[in-house]
């Protein structure tokens, strides 16, 4: 049995609120949550194999040139070696998200520093490791490697022009027109990247940390000349992508060649000083804001360009724009993205690409406009909420975005505005706080699911998509309990193999929208099922407890089975629903931070953020991964930086020593607010994205915050203390 | 990381005569030896561990404290008489690390810990400390955390630990036993600037091995540990200020002030101490204080910072010290 549905209409019959069960949006535990903090959940890297051996990823010490020779007899004679593998399928890139082909071959034409060009395989990891730094390569160079963004060749994208933005600027009462610089992020996941692949002469299987195993199936299929159905990829626990799992990456396809070649199981770890050169990085960003107002505070212009950046040859630009589009309100409108071509590793996605460094820039506008004014900065916001996409022309499906800010307000204690900054000092710290929109466009893809009811009370759910720390587990049984019934304990979820049927994979925040509405398909298949068994309709049908009732009987489920599993397939597509409507989640930040007035050091002393995100399907899980955004959120403002040497293009801060990501102490007390919503048109299950919207913006609050407290208006990310002092005004 | 040989050390004598031999490295915490080792910045033939040495007492000797080589950081930092008498120490240790690194670092491998430059730990990039005459990566590269203060045309590497600016402080005496001779000096004198010998970050030479640190009597005072970095823990410093300070009668008495994230060693200036000492606290004589610290400091573009940033922290140490109203 199986249930198609291409979503061209919104879904306005809740059907998830007409159940009886009660779990859905409940605050329940992960179910996998204690294998996972007993170190029991087992992960890429920890699988062994029969006869397994290790492989060590070589990387060139150079940013653009091709391999003349690799000297396998430099180690071939060392102890435990056994090959060294630089076959021309091996892969010089990771794939980008989605992309279900190979990534850009081969790898011995280098365009960055770091990039694999070869594998050492040996006995034990050590021997590897050894013999990989050992290997020689000849080289030599291919011609000019640009790598200042800003000084490179530039292809221009002009998505948006309306009216005449120019005209608007110079006849507006008020004008703001800022450039806003962000360094380039990497995803820092905690879990490296790690492969084990087995051959058996017909069928590849490697187990890996993967977010999307539909299109990574096809990626490493394309990458090795087989079919999709000889290779199996199992991933049933990822210790974090952030964007950086969705694509293969060259560990799998190395590990696979290895083990095809060797006739034996081969791993292969990256070092965390490999994963941060060869991985996917966040562009760098340059952004122009420039807004014009009314003596009201109407926005008559709004205009945003910025200069992104990636390796020739690679489609993706960091969509800055994103939500640039219909945040706010302006008749006369410029967004302009272009993209430099420069020799720096991949740029892709990287946790909530676009809008996690779009969004901040426009906030610190909309924050210097309303000082202009003499505003409350929520008013401004408030007051330039477009009624529908103002380019497009498409309603907002739901948009909470003025109850996050009211409601926000509300929760933090936001002191309204206009005042002077430094009002506040403790000792030597100036306090203040800031506020800022979130916002993250809503994306949903294929997927599908099989949900199996058995005989014994409980039911089956199994997906290829992954659960990358993110919830799925969790919130795909609380679907199909409530749907069927049961409590989320009595559903065995089952994830991360490509031998279930294909999900959505995580990535954009569209894992629970696509795959909860494929499982919740599913289920209204069971039902439909059940219903027409006990002769009755679908709607007269009541599922709670294991017992199906209806008016005037009642009966258990394991009777209507009879003793057989009953199993569906739910197969979710998306259609217009969200071409027809503008689909976005929403909301607001607010932060408190105390800014020392000697040395600049910034310090996040509370946030709260609000967040619309449609049907909130686990109130435990949402949470955190706002929790988790509003965490990112401090290291986008404060810390995080890749830097690039200025001579060779080389990453200098490849670990997380010196990469840095907030610590414990940098992390105060958080407050989520999550307003009920439900967006029909974003998914049969009335819910959005929720994954990435809590980093959409939360650092713009942070920098205005800054400014409160001892106005400097800082127009680089990260605040580091060097740059606050420099815009700091004397003490 | 390259095939080495293992040795334990049963005796302080066997480790001496081991740690002569070339390719031979003591090993401690191994907080960073092993780090480095794993990243072929260092490559011995033989480690010999001393971990089961009966270095790690901390004692009180003559009016003063010694602190044996292999007391680990937190031992040191949670020492009552630590706590009570050299309250900068404990401090800076805790400004320092993480708890579980500070659970394995001893004291000895702390004041020999290596610099944290970019180009030094990456062995792709030319370096004059790790590879002698290779060059200097930082010089025209990344070099957010270098040096401002007696740096060389061949290095502008830092030293990058906190403890070691405290005991600077402190004027502490670093004990050292080598084959013929043992002998004791001034931590200020211990590490080294790079000069044209860059790879040489202290003054041990082969086959010695430093005993323990002792400090001089308490001399009480205000002590303070500053510590300046983006993130609020497990970051080197981009400036810290130790500070040792006594007040009579609104004049100082004592200003023993030692400065990390500066140079490649801690930074120790007897001019200021000279300057502060009978006047008056003021912003201005704090301000002509930073004059003097920083009368030879040189950027290198990225690290410009460090000099306006070290006068502002001064300044706060200095007004935290002393009460002075900015």
């Amino acid at each position: 049995m199986s249930v198609h549905l291409k979503q061209d209409k919104p879904d306005t019959r809740n059907v998830l609120d007409t159940m009886a069960q009660g779990v859905i949006g409940a605050d329940l535990p992960r179910p996998e949550g204690l294998i996972k903090v007993t170190g029991t959940a087992i992960y890429a890297a920890e699988y062994r194999a029969d006869g397994m051996l290790e492989g060590v990823l070589v990387t060139a010490p150079v940013v653009r040139g091709e391999i003349a020779s690799i000297n396998e007899a430099s180690v071939l004679g060392m102890p435990g070696v056994r090959a060294v593998i630089s076959d021309k399928r091996m892969t010089g890139r990771p794939a980008q998200g989605t992309a279900g082909e190979a990534p850009f071959q081969p790898a011995r034409e280098v365009c960055y520093w770091g990039q694999p060009v070869a594998l050492v395989v040996a006995e034990t990891f050590e021997q590897a490791r050894d013999a990989a730094k050992r290997l020689a390569l000849d080289w030599h160079g291919t011609g000019d490697a640009p790598l200042d963004p800003e000084a490179a060749e530039t292809e221009k994208d002009e998505s948006t022009r309306k009216g005449d933005l120019a005209h608007a600027m110079a006849e507006a009462a008020h004008t703001v027109d800022v450039t806003i610089t962000t360094e380039g992020h990497a995803s820092a996941a905690m879990e490296p990247h790690a492969a084990l692949a087995q051959w058996d002469g017909r069928t590849l299987t490697v187990h890996a940390s993967l977010q999307m195993l539909k299109y990574n199936r096809a990626e490493l299929a394309d990458s090795l000349k087989l079919e999709e159905e000889q290779v199996r990829l199992v991933s049933p626990y990822v210790g974090g992508g952030f964007g950086s799992k969705l694509g293969i990456s060259q560990e799998v396809v190395a590990a696979s060649l290895a083990a095809m070649q060797l006739g034996r199981p081969v791993r292969v770890v990256m070092s965390r000083q490999q994963v941060f050169q060869t991985i996917m990085r966040r562009s760098e960003t340059r952004q122009r804001i420039r807004l014009a107002a009314d003596a009201e505070g109407r926005l008559t212009g709004f205009g945003h360009e910025a200069l992104v950046s990636n390796l020739p040859g690679e489609d993706f630009a960091e969509p800055v724009l994103q939500s640039s589009q219909f945040l706010y309100g302006g008749d006369n409108r410029l967004l302009k993205l272009d993209l430099a071509r420069i020799h720096r590793m991949t740029a892709g996605s990287v946790r909530a690409p676009g809008e996690a460094v779009g969004v901040q820039t426009v906030e610190q506008a909309m924050d210097i406009l309303a000082e202009k004014l003499g505003m409350d900065p929520i008013a401004l916001r408030l007051r330039n909420l477009p009624d529908a996409h103002p380019a497009k022309g498409t309603p907002f499906s739901s948009r909470k975005l003025a109850e996050c800010l009211e409601e926000g307000a509300k929760a933090f204690g936001w002191e309204p505005r206009p005042r002077a900054p430094r009002h506040t000092r403790e000792g030597e710290w100036w306090i203040g706080t800031g506020v800022a929109s979130a916002a993250r466009v809503h994306a949903v893809v294929e997927a599908k699911a099989r949900v199996t009811l058995r005989p014994d009370r409980t039911a089956l759910v199994e997906t290829d998509m992954t659960d990358i720390g993110t919830g799925t587990y969790t919130i795909l049984g609380q679907i199909a309990g409530e749907m069927l019934g049961l409590m989320p304990d009595d559903i065995d979820v089952r994830l991360g193999d490509t031998d279930f049927p294909p999900g959505s994979g995580s990535g954009g925040s569209w894992g629970a929208p696509s795959c909860g509405s494929a499982v919740f398909l599913a289920c209204e298949g069971l039902r439909k099922d059940i219903a027409r068994r006990l002769d009755i309709g679908t709607d007269d049908l009541t599922l709670k407890d294991g017992l199906a009732r209806w008016d005037g009987g009642e009966t258990a489920l394991a009777d209507i089975l009879g003793g057989e599993p009953l199993d569906c397939i739910g197969h979710f597509e998306p259609g217009s629903s969200i071409e027809d409507a503008t689909v976005s989640s929403f909301g607001a930040f607010f932060a408190e931070v105390a800014v020392n007035r000697w040395t600049g050091e910034t310090r996040v002393r509370r946030m709260t953020g609000a967040f619309g995100i449609g049907r909130v399907l686990s109130a435990r899980t949402a949470r955190s991964q706002c929790l988790g955004g509003m965490t990112w959120c401090i290291g986008n403002a404060l810390t995080e930086s890749l830097m690039f040497d200025p001579v060779d293009g080389h990453l200098a801060n490849c670990d997380l020593a010196e990469y840095h990501v907030p610590v414990h102490r940098d992390v105060p007390a958080l407050e989520v607010l999550l307003l009920e919503e439900r967006d029909a048109a974003a998914s049969p299950i009335q819910a959005k994205g929720v994954g990435e919207l809590g980093l959409c913006g939360g650092a713009g609050a942070i920098a205005n915050a800054i400014y409160d407290a001892c106005g400097a208006r800082v127009f680089a990310y990260p605040m580091t203390p060097d740059r606050v002092i420099a815009a700091m005004p004397d003490i | 990381m390259r095939p080495f040989d293992y040795q334990r050390a049963e005796r302080f004598e066997h480790a001496a005569q081991l740690v002569g031999e070339d390719g031979t490295r003591l090993l401690a915490g191994g907080t960073n030896l092993i780090d480095l080792m794993k990243l072929q910045v260092e490559t011995p033939q033989t480690l010999v561990d001393i971990g089961r040495l009966s270095l790690g007492t901390i004692a009180e000797e003559g009016d003063g404290l010694r602190i044996g080589a292999l007391a680990t950081n937190t031992a040191t930092a949670v020492d009552p008489r630590v706590r009570r008498d050299y309250p900068v120490l404990a401090r800076a240790i805790l400004a320092g690390a993480t708890q579980q690194l500070r659970n394995k670092a001893t004291t000895a491998g702390n004041l020999c810990q290596r610099t944290r430059c970019y180009n030094f730990t990456n062995i792709d990039q030319p370096c004059n400390k790790r590879e002698p005459g290779s060059g200097c990566g930082a010089i025209k590269g990344i070099a957010r955390l270098h040096a401002v203060l007696g740096t060389s045309d061949q290095c502008i590497a830092t030293y990058p630990g906190d403890m070691a600016v405290a005991l600077a402080a402190l004027d502490a005496r670093v004990e050292i036993s080598g084959e013929r001779r043992s002998r004791s000096v001034r931590l200020r004198d211990f590490h080294r600037l790079p000069g044209d010998t860059p790879w040489r970050d202290n003054v041990l030479d082969a086959g010695e091995v430093i005993t323990a640190v002792t400090l001089p009597a308490p001399v009480g005072g205000i002590q303070l540990y500053r510590k300046v970095r983006e993130r609020s823990s497990y970051a080197f410093a981009l400036v810290s200020v130790a500070a040792v300070i006594g007040i009579e009668e609104n004049r100082f008495t004592r200003a023993d002030l030692a400065f990390g994230g500066l140079a490649h060693k801690p930074w120790h200036d007897p001019r200021l101490a000279e300057l502060l000492v009978g006047s008056e606290p003021s912003l201005a004589l704090f301000d002509k204080a930073a004059d003097l610290l920083l009368e030879d400091a040189r950027g290198y573009g990225e690290n410009d910072f460090k000099i306006p940033l070290a006068r502002r922290t001064l300044a706060a140490v200095l007004c935290e010290a002393t009460g002075v109203e900015p």
